[in-house]
């Protein structure tokens, strides 16, 4: 699961690490209040900035024509306008797609003076099975970018997840950015909350990205978090019911949220051939196989282990509610369940759905004769494929018409 | 010899009264597996039955490997509890422990690898579809069956197989059967980013086992698993080896069904990992349909 930046921050000040003063405002006047208030409290800059769960804000466009989806200003009365033009329209980033993503929430926050831009992030290393801590002098740009360009300005630092994150750890990515005196010590302080954030909170990613020195209220240098992304384990989601709370069912796909309701696993994608599939191995290899005989997968799909009547009424309906689709490909591998019973299944959904489009289903394993058999009488026009490759050249034929 | 496991393996099953536990236990029973101990906290004591059998369960994996000199485990403990589970039957000495459960917070399996350091078990999975060394009977019966793989569409034979799915796994087993051609043994070894054994491990048995002749690889998207594997294979490989990789259709940042499952920040591609498998002379399955075709190509 994703956060908004706004989420992320309020879980990072909880573990200690410094951000920027901040409001969070769903309306203009709730902006304007905002911003009178930072203003109150010393803030000579603030800065608006779009909540969605995409990056590239500050590049994107809004569809209303409104450039940025962060921007600088200086008064209440700005931050009100910049509210208005940008809430309730949809901002269209590098990494929206086209579609965009309507705007709903903004943070009014205090932009400090910033002096110097670093990169931080806390992640799991897959090849050690332990947390890893990232930090580079480049920040404010695309890490991925760094790493390829420039490896030797990324600093890396694993941690013993018994032990967690030591304070010589600390100082040692504090050396390796640069940071003398008390920035090594905030530095150090930070790294060891960020870290924190990782673990307590389960989060399968902690990125601050910038990580910025700037010019504190009292003159002296100070290290903040000015942007911070958080990604979190699904699988862990059941012991933290407040970021549980944080989900925002508006950033995610209708038809994805449907589908998880029946405990299917459903991804839309671009093409025309939709898939049905057992097990998430299968179902990946039977888009790829779809691509290679020419055509596209509209979606990915894994019904799981059972795939019963109701999971694949359901999962018809949700794959023929993207009026992409062109035809159907169910691939089943019916090790232990009985593909009769999976044949009945499909037969039922098909009635149920009044299915028109062409449906091509293989199945293999248990019973499978039998399975053939009651598609084969059940009346309706399906075309059986013997393997995979069979059923998906043949499915592919069906749009070829 | 097979790896891993023989049918003499002794079998117990963390979890065997739960519904998901038990049926595999009985499906495991009915393929002539050597269970002979099941362990529910709480129901120490009693006995799970089945078709003749009466299998006792007890309340820790200590007792039930000191009672009835169990090696091996088969986790089919919920979630919250799984890493738990893991843990015990690694301080009770046992050789394998074979951690079937999907959705294990990634946190817990940090930890329990980490606890793991230095001690002799070997853990496979989470989230896998278990170990078939198959038998000499009918449908392979009479083998060692660890997880959920249905027994029946094995065959006793010199095939490794080795995969991080398991219904790609049950595919590429079912295309050598369909054939005639026999299986060592079959690994699933899970879908998440932290798991016990990887690819390598596995690959690095198989190479030194001499009833193996020859491997299927099956590796998706995410992580660099299979690279390390190829890399490997290329300066030690003494076997043909044919692979597939699942998800060169996936977009990028998208889990696909597995927790591992994920092209992210320009890693862990399918084409990547295709062009490793290459450069280490692996066969590459162009379908998931050609991966027994490609390795019997090959040998």
């Amino acid at each position: 699961m994703n956060i908004h930046e706004y989420q992320a921050k309020q879980l990072l000040k909880q573990y200690g690490v410094a951000v920027p003063d901040g409001e969070v405002c769903k309306t203009p006047a709730e902006a304007l209040a905002a911003a009178e208030k930072l203003i109150a409290g010393g803030q000579k800059m603030l800065v608006v900035k779009s909540q969605i769960h995409a990056g590239g804000r500050g590049k994107g466009t809004f569809k209303s024509g409104f450039k940025g989806g962060v921007k600088l200003c200086k008064t209440a009365a700005e931050a009100h306008d910049l509210a208005k033009a940008m809430l309730g329209n949809v901002l269209v980033t590098k990494q929206t797609g086209p579609d965009g993503r309507l705007v709903s929430t903004l943070l009014v926050a205090g932009a400090p003076n910033i002096k110097k831009e670093l990169y931080l992030a806390v992640l799991l290393d897959r090849a050690t099975s332990r947390p890893l801590v990232m930090a580079s002098t480049e920040g404010g740009v695309d890490i991925e970018e760094v790493a390829e360009k420039t490896p030797e300005k990324i600093v890396k630092e694993q941690i013993d997840p018994a032990l967690g994150f030591q304070p010589w750890q600390g100082r040692k990515i504090a050396a390796a950015l640069g940071l003398k005196g008390d920035l090594a010590n905030q530095c150090g302080k930070l790294l060891a909350g960020v870290y924190k954030t990782w673990w307590e909170a389960d989060a399968s990613m902690v990125e601050i990205n910038p990580l910025c020195i700037i010019e504190g209220a009292d003159g002296k240098d100070q290290l903040v978090a000015v942007d911070a992304k958080i990604g979190l384990d699904d699988n862990a989601l059941y012991r933290h019911k407040d970021i549980q709370a944080m989900r925002d069912l508006a950033e995610e796909s209708p038809l994805e949220i449907e589908a998880s309701k029946f405990n299917l696993n459903y991804i839309k994608l671009d093409g025309s051939i939709a898939c049905l599939v057992n097990g998430a191995g299968l179902a990946m290899a039977t888009m790829d196989i779809i691509q290679h005989y020419g055509a596209s997968p509209a979606n990915f799909l894994d019904v799981g282990g059972g795939a019963s009547k109701d999971q694949v009424t359901a999962a018809f309906k949700i794959i023929l509610s993207d009026p992409a689709v062109k035809a159907i490909f169910v691939n089943i591998f019916g090790g232990i369940m009985d593909c009769n019973v999976i044949a009945t299944g499909i037969v039922a959904a098909v009635k149920e759905t009044g299915l028109t489009l062409p449906l091509v289903v293989r199945l293999e394993g248990n019973n499978v004769i039998a399975g053939k058999k009651t598609l084969a009488e059940s009346g309706l026009t399906i075309i059986s494929g013997d393997s995979m490759a069979d059923a998906a050249q043949k499915a592919v034929k069906t749009i070829a018409k | 010899m097979a790896i891993l496991v023989t049918p003499q393996t002794k079998l117990l099953v963390q979890g065997i009264t739960g519904e998901f536990g038990a049926r595999h236990a009985r499906l495991s029973l009915d393929y002539g597996t050597q269970l002979v101990a099941g362990v529910t906290p709480g129901k120490g004591g009693q006995f799970f039955e089945h078709g003749g059998h009466k299998v006792p369960i007890f309340d820790t994996v200590a007792d039930a490997v000191k009672q009835t000199g169990a090696t091996a485990s088969a986790v089919f403990v919920p979630p919250p509890f799984a890493a738990d589970a893991i843990l015990e039957g690694v301080d009770a000495g046992l050789d394998l422990v074979v951690a079937i459960t999907e959705g294990i917070p990634v946190r817990d399996m940090v930890r329990a690898r980490q606890a793991m350091t230095g001690s002799k078990t070997r853990l496979i999975g989470p989230n896998c579809p278990g170990i078939v060394t198959p038998g000499t009977g009918k449908d392979s019966h009479g083998g060692c069956r660890i997880g959920i793989a249905p027994g029946y569409i094995h065959k006793k034979g010199n095939i490794g197989v080795v995969s991080r799915s398991g219904t790609l796994t049950y595919e590429a087993v079912w295309q050598l059967t369909s054939r005639g051609v026999g299986q060592s043994t079959c690994v699933g070894i899970g879908g998440d980013p932290v798991n016990g054994t990887s690819h390598l491990d596995v690959i690095k048995l198989f190479m030194a086992d001499p009833e193996t002749k020859g491997i299927i690889m099956i590796g998706e998207i995410g992580g660099s698993a299979e690279e390390e594997a190829a890399e490997w294979i290329a300066k030690n490989g003494t076997k043909p080896v044919a692979g597939f990789i699942a998800g060169a259709t996936a977009p990028p940042g998208r889990r696909m069904g597995h927790a591992g499952a994920i092209v992210s920040g320009g890693k862990g591609t399918a084409e990547a990992k295709i062009s490793a498998f290459k450069a280490a002379g692996i066969g590459i399955a162009a379908t998931p349909s050609d991966m027994a075709d490609t390795l019997l190509k090959m040998m």
